[in-house]
């Protein structure tokens, strides 16, 4: 019942670049649009970067990378938008900014035109009411890398319908993804599980109660789990992990979402994680120590 | 890396079963370790504490100090707690989880971890604080789990699996607290709440249904 032929993705950044990936790597014709024509760029190089790579390991055959490449266009202009069948939107984590954006796509688009928002922790239903087709729009929440990893946290707004539900259900395998069907409740299953946890995991290294390579190796050796929460932290970044509190906090009030104090000291002293070369473990060209 | 004997008071948790780390041990070994439910009285009974390496003492839920006492006690101590864990009625895994109180010597802390270590097992050290490390931070995820599936989040297969494909977790949460006894989550989790106040750790319905069904009818199968 996959009808979809040409897909659009807003927002070349993180997120977007990989989700094109996997749009144009599942064969579907893709349109890239942001409003930075260096996000465009950098997107396109990562792209071809990994798909050279991915033929280079076997897991994509040679003959294939023409095609894919051929397919994945970039624009600066939205109305170029005007033939996709999906379009999953990527851009900032800010309603009215995703509010904007739909309602200028919901002009350019035709109406058989399904619009699906990667939003981590915004209401679907409250995008998609301010998107003109409330029946048409889903939550598509992929992962980080999300040209590596399978899962898609599927969600209907209360006016979505469930054909078109289906439909993007439908798209969705169509990728090569594993949607699982979520409410739409804040931060999904993902987020609101994780997000509470990490900061536990926090609350336990600020009383005092282990160390955090103590606290990672018990979990690692207890469950199996391929990482600590501490160094999981650290790869989200203390900064990110601040905003996703905020987030969650601000629509669940649930006290394990709150930002754990030492977050906020360990954003002022520049401990942001890997990516700072700092954060509950120091890093010196990737290579961990302490653990 | 020092010797050690093994007193057994009891049945113990985390060596139910004929073990290496068990095997390894010698009569006269310079270090104590103490297995068993009954081990706490035990040390209170032992003639001599002092001169050992280190004295390591099987813990279930309760704190160290419950045995060693506490009394702002600042002098030197070589007792440590240890606890292996285990879910429910899984097998034990190789973590063990090594509780230091303030006054622990650095040396009988070290003495204990090697002769862990020396085995097949994993240690991680804390403070004596209730629940550890695992059960202080996974019952709450599991409390919440529960519960957020009792409201329809998701049915239970996708909940795992969102977990499994999104973290890589290498079985489900919840498949697993169902395969290891549900009744013993409801059992950790309630002393927990008792022992920290905190509303994150009272047993979700799920738990209090299977502590109940357990009870009641503890041969019955769901
Ligand atoms: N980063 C993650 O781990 C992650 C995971 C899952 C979902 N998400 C969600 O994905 C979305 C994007 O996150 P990201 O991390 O990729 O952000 P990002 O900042 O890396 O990328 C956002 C991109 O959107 C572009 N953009 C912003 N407003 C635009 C507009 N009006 N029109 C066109 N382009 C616009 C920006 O130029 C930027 O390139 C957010 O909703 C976020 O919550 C993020």
């Amino acid at each position: 019942m996959n009808d979809i032929r040409t897909v659009g993705v807003v927002g070349a950044g993180t997120m977007g670049a990989g989700i094109a990936i996997v749009a144009a790597r599942a064969g579907f014709k893709t349109r890239v649009y942001d409003s930075r024509p260096d996000a465009l760029s950098s997107a396109r190089r990562q792209t071809e970067s990994f798909l050279r790579r991915s033929v280079e390991r076997g897991k994509l055959a040679a003959d294939k990378l023409p095609g894919i490449l051929a397919s994945w266009i970039d624009t600066s202009q939205l109305e170029d938008l005007g033939d996709c069948d999906i379009v999953i939107e990527a851009v900032f984590e800010d309603l009215k900014v995703k509010q904007d954006l739909f309602s200028r796509l919901n002009e350019a688009c035709p109406a058989m035109t399904l619009f699906a928002s990667n939003t981590s922790t915004i209401s679907i239903t409250e995008i998609a009411g301010g998107s003109g087709r409330p029946d048409r729009f889903v939550g598509m929440h992929f992962c980080l890398p999300a040209q590596l990893m399978k899962l898609v946290e599927m969600s209907a707004g209360l006016n979505t319908s469930e054909d078109m539900f289906r439909r993007a259900w439908a798209f969705c395998e169509s990728l090569g993804q594993q949607p699982v069907r979520t409410q739409d409740t804040p931060g999904f299953i993902l987020n609101y599980f994780l997000i509470p946890y990490n900061n536990d995991a926090i609350r336990l290294v600020e009383q005092g109660v282990a160390e955090a390579e103590e606290i990672d190796k018990a979990i690692k050796a207890a469950l199996g789990y391929p990482m600590g929460p501490l160094q999981l932290l650290d790869l989200i970044g203390l900064d990110t992990q601040r905003l996703l509190c905020e987030a969650m906090y601000g629509l669940t009030y649930e006290p394990r979402a709150a930002c754990p104090a030492l977050v906020k000291r360990m954003i002022a002293a520049g401990r942001l994680g890997k990516k700072a070369g700092r954060g509950f473990y120091s890093y010196d060209d990737s290579k961990l120590f302490g653990a | 890396m020092s010797t050690y004997r093994v007193l057994q008071a009891g049945p113990s948790r985390s060596f139910p079963e004929p073990s290496p780390f068990l095997s390894a041990a010698t009569p006269h070994g310079a270090g104590i370790v103490m297995i068993g439910e009954r081990c706490g009285e035990a040390y209170c009974s032992l003639e001599k504490r002092a001169g050992f390496a280190f004295i390591a003492l099987e813990l279930g839920e309760e704190c160290l100090g419950v045995h060693t006492g506490e009394a702002l006690a600042t002098e030197p101590s070589n007792v440590v707690g240890f606890a292996r864990f285990r879910l429910g009625n899984a097998q034990p895994t190789k973590l063990i989880e090594l509780v230091r109180q303030p006054n622990t010597t650095p040396s009988a802390l070290a003495a204990a971890k090697a002769v862990f270590e020396a085995t097949d097992l994993v240690t991680a050290v804390c403070n004596d604080f209730p629940g550890r490390i695992v059960n202080r931070l996974i019952r709450p995820f599991y409390n919440s789990l529960l519960r957020r599936l009792d409201e329809g989040l998701a049915s239970a297969q996708d909940l795992d699996k969102t977990l499994c494909l999104g973290l890589g977790y290498p079985q489900g949460p919840l498949a697993l607290l169902e395969r290891t006894g549900l009744e013993h989550h409801y059992d950790v989790t309630a002393e927990l709440h008792a022992a920290l106040a905190q509303e994150a750790y009272a047993p979700a319905r799920r738990a209090q249904v299977a502590r109940q069904r357990a009870s009641t009818q503890p041969r019955s199968s769901p």
